[in-house]
C-alpha cells in the first residue's frame, strides 16, 4: 500500500533563493528513510516536475544532501520576487504540492 | 596561531532590529567574544525596499538591538561589525544606521572608531562594465541592458571580507558597511587574523541567522560560535536551545540552491567534506569546510526599479452561487474594465488575489476545486500612475460589486468590505532590476570613511 511521505519526513518546506529561484527541502526523519528515497529515486525530476505542474527544464538542481538526511529541489520562481502577478513574495508557502508525494 | 587558539563569535540576532532576549546577550559577553557581529538585510523582502531606500526593520529595535552590541562592544573593546545596512545597504540605508549609531553615542557618552563602507557602485561603473562584456546575469535572471541600468533608483555590489578587514586595520572598532555578503561580517576579522576562510565564512553563513540554526529555531535570539584552527564550535546563548548536527546542517540548505557548493564574492565554500559531530551539551563541531577561489573575483549586484503605482481594495462574498463561478465572474468583469478603460493603455494591470481559491499559490495552485464556504478578493491595481491605479481599482471594485452575473440571486451586491474607505493607495511598486555578477576591472569599489567619537561626540 502507498504510504503518504509525511510518514517518512519531518520537514517540507519552500523559500526564496535569491529573488528568482525557489527551493524545496524535504528533510527525512532518518537516514534509513533519506536513503530508501534516494536509493530507489522515489524523488526525481519528472515526478517533481508533475507534482508542481511545471517542466523539467524548470529544475534548476536535485540534490540529495546526506549531512541533513535531505533532498533539495531549486526551479526557477514563476516570476521574480515581487513582480506584477506575485502571490508569494518570500516564496514560504508554497511546499503544500509536496505533502501529496507518496511512496 | 597555535592549535589551543580560538576566535569566539557572538551573533546577536538574525537581523539587526529583530531582538534579543537580554539573558542570551550577557551570557554571550560572559564567554569574552572576540567579535559581535550582525547582518542586518536581505533581499527576501522584496525589490520595495530597495528600490524606495526604505528600511524593512523597525528604528526603534534596531537602536535597540545596536545599543547592547555598542554598549558592550566598547566597555569591553569587541569589534562590533554590522553588515547590510538598513535592510538593503545602499547609501541611503547606510545614512539611516549611522544616524542612529551616532544618536547611541551621544545618549550613552561613547568613545570609538567607526569605519563606514559605502557598497553603491556608479551606473557609469556599471554601464562600461556591461559594454566590456564584464557582466553576467545570476541563474534564471534577464540579461542587463543600459535602459535597465539608467531606471534603477539604488544599485548596490555585495562586498566580501576584504573592505571590512580594511577598515579593521585602520583600527576601527565598529565597522558599519553597505550591502554586504552575509557571512563577511563575520569572518572578516578571524581570516585577518589567520583563521582558515573557508572554515570561517562557513561559521559567518550559519552565523548569519544567530539561533534560526539551533533547535527550536529563533531568529530573535543569539548564538555562539567558536572558530579553531581545523573546526569550528557552535553554541547556543539559550539553555531552552541546542545546537545538533541535524539543525546545524538543515541550516546549510536554508535558502540556498546548492548545499555543497556556497558562492560569495571572489569564491565559494565547498563542503563536499564537511563533517557535523555532536560533542554534548547542545554544542556541534563542524569540519572540512573549504574556501575555494574563483577564477575571477566576481561581486554581485543588486538594483531595483520602480514600475509604476498600485491600489488595491480587499472584500470578500458568503455567496455559494459566486463561489461556484469565480472564475468566470472574474474573468468577465475584467473584461468589462477593461472595455469601459478609454485609453486602451495596455500598462495598466489588474489582479485578482482570491484566498480560498489560489490566492497563495496563483498559478502553480494543483487544486482546481473551490470548497471554501467564503472568499478572500484582493483587487490589485497595477499603473504607470498612482492616479490611474486609483481609478482602475475604483472601477474594478464597483463593476466587480455590481456585476451581475448568471445565476445570480443576490442582487444588492456582490462583495464584503472590512473598511471604509474601501481603497488603499500602496504606493510606488519596484521590482528587481539588477541581480548579475560583475567582474572589476581592477578598480578600487569600496573604500572607509572613518568618524571618531570621543564621550558621545564626533571630533
Amino acid at each position: 500500500m502507498k504510504r503518504n511521505i509525511l510518514e517518512a519526513a519531518k520537514v517540507i518546506r519552500s523559500k526564496n533563493a535569491g529573488p528568482f529561484e525557489l527551493t524545496y527541502d524535504i528533510m527525512f526523519k532518518n537516514r534509513e528513510f533519506f536513503e530508501q528515497f534516494k536509493n530507489q529515486q522515489i524523488i526525481n525530476h519528472k515526478m517533481i516536475a508533475g507534482v508542481l505542474k511545471i517542466s523539467e527544464s524548470d529544475i534548476l538542481s536535485l540534490i540529495w544532501f546526506a549531512p541533513a538526511n535531505a533532498v533539495k529541489i531549486t526551479i526557477k520562481r514563476l516570476m521574480p520576487s515581487g513582480a506584477p502577478g506575485e502571490t508569494d513574495i518570500y516564496g514560504a508557502q508554497q511546499h503544500a504540492p509536496l505533502l501529496a508525494i507518496e511512496f | 596561531m597555535t592549535t589551543n587558539e580560538e576566535f569566539r563569535v557572538l551573533s546577536p540576532t538574525a537581523i539587526l532590529g529583530y531582538g534579543f532576549p537580554e539573558s542570551s546577550f550577557k551570557r554571550g559577553i560572559e564567554r569574552k567574544p572576540h567579535l559581535i557581529a550582525v547582518d542586518a538585510g536581505s533581499t527576501d523582502p522584496g525589490p520595495y525596499y530597495l528600490g524606495a531606500g526604505k528600511a524593512f526593520t523597525d528604528r526603534a529595535f534596531v537602536k535597540r538591538d545596536l545599543r547592547y552590541m555598542l554598549k558592550a562592544g566598547v566597555a569591553n573593546n569587541i569589534p562590533v561589525v554590522v553588515g547590510t545596512a538598513g535592510g538593503s545597504g545602499a547609501s541611503v540605508h547606510l545614512e539611516w544606521c549611522r544616524q542612529i549609531i551616532h544618536e547611541i553615542a551621544k545618549e550613552e557618552n561613547l568613545s570609538f572608531k567607526m569605519g563606514v563602507i559605502p557598497s553603491d557602485i556608479s551606473k557609469d561603473s556599471v554601464k562600461k562594465a556591461l559594454r566590456e562584456g564584464r557582466i553576467s546575469p545570476l541563474a534564471c535572471v534577464h540579461e542587463l541592458t543600459e535602459g535597465l541600468i539608467d531606471d534603477t533608483t539604488y544599485l548596490v555590489a555585495q562586498i566580501g571580507i576584504e573592505p571590512i578587514i580594511e577598515a579593521l586595520q585602520l583600527g576601527c572598532n565598529v565597522v558599519l558597511t553597505g550591502r554586504c555578503y552575509d557571512p563577511a561580517v563575520f569572518a572578516a576579522l578571524p581570516v585577518m587574523q589567520g583563521y582558515d576562510e573557508g572554515l570561517a565564512l562557513h561559521l559567518g553563513k550559519i552565523l548569519e541567522c544567530a539561533a534560526i540554526a539551533s533547535t527550536p529555531g529563533s531568529g530573535a535570539d543569539c548564538a555562539l560560535g567558536i572558530l579553531k584552527k581545523d573546526s569550528f564550535i557552535l553554541e547556543t546563548l539559550n539553555p531552552k536551545r541546542k545546537f545538533t548536527c541535524e539543525s546545524a546542517a538543515a541550516h546549510t540548505l536554508y535558502e540556498k540552491s546548492d548545499p555543497y557548493h556556497l558562492p560569495g564574492p571572489g569564491g565559494s565554500i565547498n563542503l563536499e567534506d564537511c563533517s557535523f559531530t555532536d560533542i554534548g551539551d547542545g554544542r556541534v563541531e563542524v569540519k572540512g569546510s573549504r574556501f575555494e577561489k574563483s577564477p575571477a573575483y566576481c561581486i554581485k549586484l543588486e538594483g531595483a526599479r520602480p514600475i509604476g503605482y498600485r491600489s488595491i481594495s480587499i472584500a470578500g462574498t458568503r455567496d455559494p452561487i459566486m463561489i461556484a463561478g469565480i472564475e468566470k465572474i472574474l474573468s468577465e468583469v475584467k473584461h468589462q474594465v477593461a472595455e469601459m478603460s478609454s485609453d486602451s493603455d495596455r500598462s495598466q494591470q489588474l489582479f485578482f488575489h482570491v484566498y480560498g481559491k489560489n490566492g497563495v499559490m496563483g498559478a502553480m495552485e494543483p487544486l482546481t476545486d473551490v470548497s471554501s464556504h467564503e472568499l478572500c478578493i484582493v483587487i490589485e491595481a497595477l499603473c504607470p500612475t498612482q492616479e490611474q491605479a486609483d481609478t482602475l481599482c475604483s472601477v474594478a471594485r464597483s463593476t466587480l460589486l455590481h456585476y451581475g452575473y448568471e445565476g445570480r440571486i443576490s442582487t444588492a451586491g456582490n462583495l464584503a468590505f472590512p473598511f471604509s474607505p474601501s481603497d488603499i493607495k500602496m504606493g510606488q511598486v519596484y521590482e528587481f532590476s539588477i541581480y548579475h555578477l560583475m567582474e572589476p576591472a581592477g578598480e578600487k569599489l569600496f573604500s572607509t570613511t572613518v568618524e571618531t567619537f570621543k564621550d558621545g561626540k564626533q571630533v
